[in-house]
């Protein structure tokens, strides 16, 4: 049928090698993950103290990672930091990069949940003697999270395929600059790269099938 | 960084970039966005069993890192089909396909918020399956799947800046270039973003205006 002979067997034998790169993949897609939410609730939080120049920052963060390309700003993580002297590794350059984009789009995400959350919550929690600060925190944050975990899923599915971005910058060992070094030296590009992508697939659908057996068990109420 | 050495012709070759970036989002939404429709009604009238090839594939698209999509589509194309395509041909296709997977998943989601009763009214007023769709079914679902279809159109238009694997010098690749030979990294890159967030920002703020207007009735 094709004028093309199939090497599955070579492509398979790299599959260590390869799942070897997918655990890096998802531990930086859950550290980007986990850095992205306390970052996107710290912005959150910025953008609701009423402090103009805070709020500004945060907004401008927020439009940035929401306007530009994500392979924009793992460039600007490794090459823009490079120019005032600041080399990071490639690892750090893509960390940073994604963790910049999670935190933007789940900051956004979270502006739309807290606009489920009523008023009066705030303003209960306040009249028990909390502070601002508190209120945010004990009564306003968890309801904002639990609202927004499908959001933070597909972040979370988004940050796995993110990684794949940081072959750019010099990454290789993730499971892309992984299949792609390998590909260097075999040249079985075809056989490949339909492993990896079979592995990714995989992962995102983990994710998803793992966020929801979690959200069964967390929100029975 | 001031003192840029920036000629007038590299700001062309910029230019020339971004209205690659421009032409590939534009042809990959179109294409999209019709082939996206037709799936999302295929998948809401077929119902689950029937349409699940579909929905599997269409799955697939957004389940795998598009610059793996590009790489694979390419390798298939040219090694294992020997099909002389250019570069550009197989970017657009495959952002076509890439797009057209998230728009089914809004145009089915559009479908799905018009109230079934609203339907069975405008069947029972005597139209056919295809009135109902243009006169009652395409003015409500729009209300609900055109804000995110725009940011839909800014999302491909974000990551179009990937096609640079398969030979497609787009902005942000003739950023990288014009990088390699001038050494300036931070002054071209600001650049680039600057395009980016102009085009970008203001069609998000517009869509984000669209969905706040439509959705008080």
């Amino acid at each position: 049928m094709f004028h093309y002979t199939f090497h599955w067997n070579q492509a398979f034998q790299k599959l260590p090698q390869m799942l070897d790169g997918a655990l890096v993949t998802v531990e930086i897609a859950l550290a980007s993950m986990v850095l992205g939410i306390v970052f996107a609730v710290l912005l959150t939080g910025a953008r609701l103290s009423g402090w103009r120049t805070l709020s500004a920052l945060a907004t401008g963060w927020v439009e940035i990672a929401r306007n530009t390309p994500a392979l924009f700003q793992i460039y600007m993580a490794h090459f823009g930091l490079g120019s005032f002297g600041i080399h990071l590794s490639p690892f750090t350059s893509l960390l940073i990069g994604i963790t910049f984009n999670n935190a933007g789009y789940l900051a956004e995400n979270f502006r739309g949940a807290l606009k489920a959350i009523p008023e009066t919550q705030t303003r209960a929690g306040r009249s028990l003697g909390m502070t601002g600060v508190q209120a945010f925190g004990w009564i306003v944050l968890p309801q904002m999270l639990r609202i927004s975990f499908l959001p933070m899923t597909n972040q979370m599915v988004w940050a796995v395929l993110m990684t794949s971005l940081g072959v750019t910058v010099g990454m290789n060992t993730d499971l892309y600059g992984v299949t792609q070094a390998l590909n260097a030296i075999s040249f079985r590009t075809f056989e490949l790269f339909a492993i990896a992508a079979a592995i990714f697939y995989a992962i995102t659908k983990i994710i998803t099938f793992g966020a929801r057996l979690l959200a069964a068990r967390l929100f029975r109420y | 960084m001031f003192n840029t050495s920036l000629g007038i012709d590299d700001l062309i070759f910029l230019a020339q970039g971004a209205g690659m970036t421009i032409l590939v989002t534009a042809i990959a939404v179109a294409i999209g966005t019709v082939l996206g429709i037709a799936f999302g009604i295929f998948r809401y009238q077929a119902g689950p069993v029937l349409a699940a090839p579909v929905t599997f594939v269409l799955d697939l698209f957004r389940s795998i890192p598009l610059l793996i999509q590009l790489v694979l589509a390419n390798a298939f194309i040219g090694t294992v089909l020997r099909l002389k395509m250019s570069g550009f041909t197989v970017a657009c296709a495959v952002l076509s396909l890439y797009t057209a997977a998230y728009c089914a998943e809004i145009v089915r989601g559009g479908i799905q918020a018009v109230p079934s009763n609203t339907r069975r009214a405008a069947r029972s007023l005597g139209m056919s399956w295809f009135q109902d769709m243009t006169h009652i079914v395409l003015p409500l679902a729009t209300r609900i799947a055109l804000p995110s279809w725009i940011g839909l159109a800014l999302g491909v238009m974000k990551d179009s800046a990937l096609v640079y694997v398969v030979q497609v010098t787009e902005l942000l690749k003739s950023t990288q270039i014009l990088i390699t030979r001038l050494q300036e990294p931070l002054f071209l890159l600001l650049i680039c973003g600057a395009f980016y967030f102009i085009i970008s920002f203001p069609i998000a703020r517009f869509g984000g205006y669209l969905e706040k207007r439509w959705s008080n009735d």
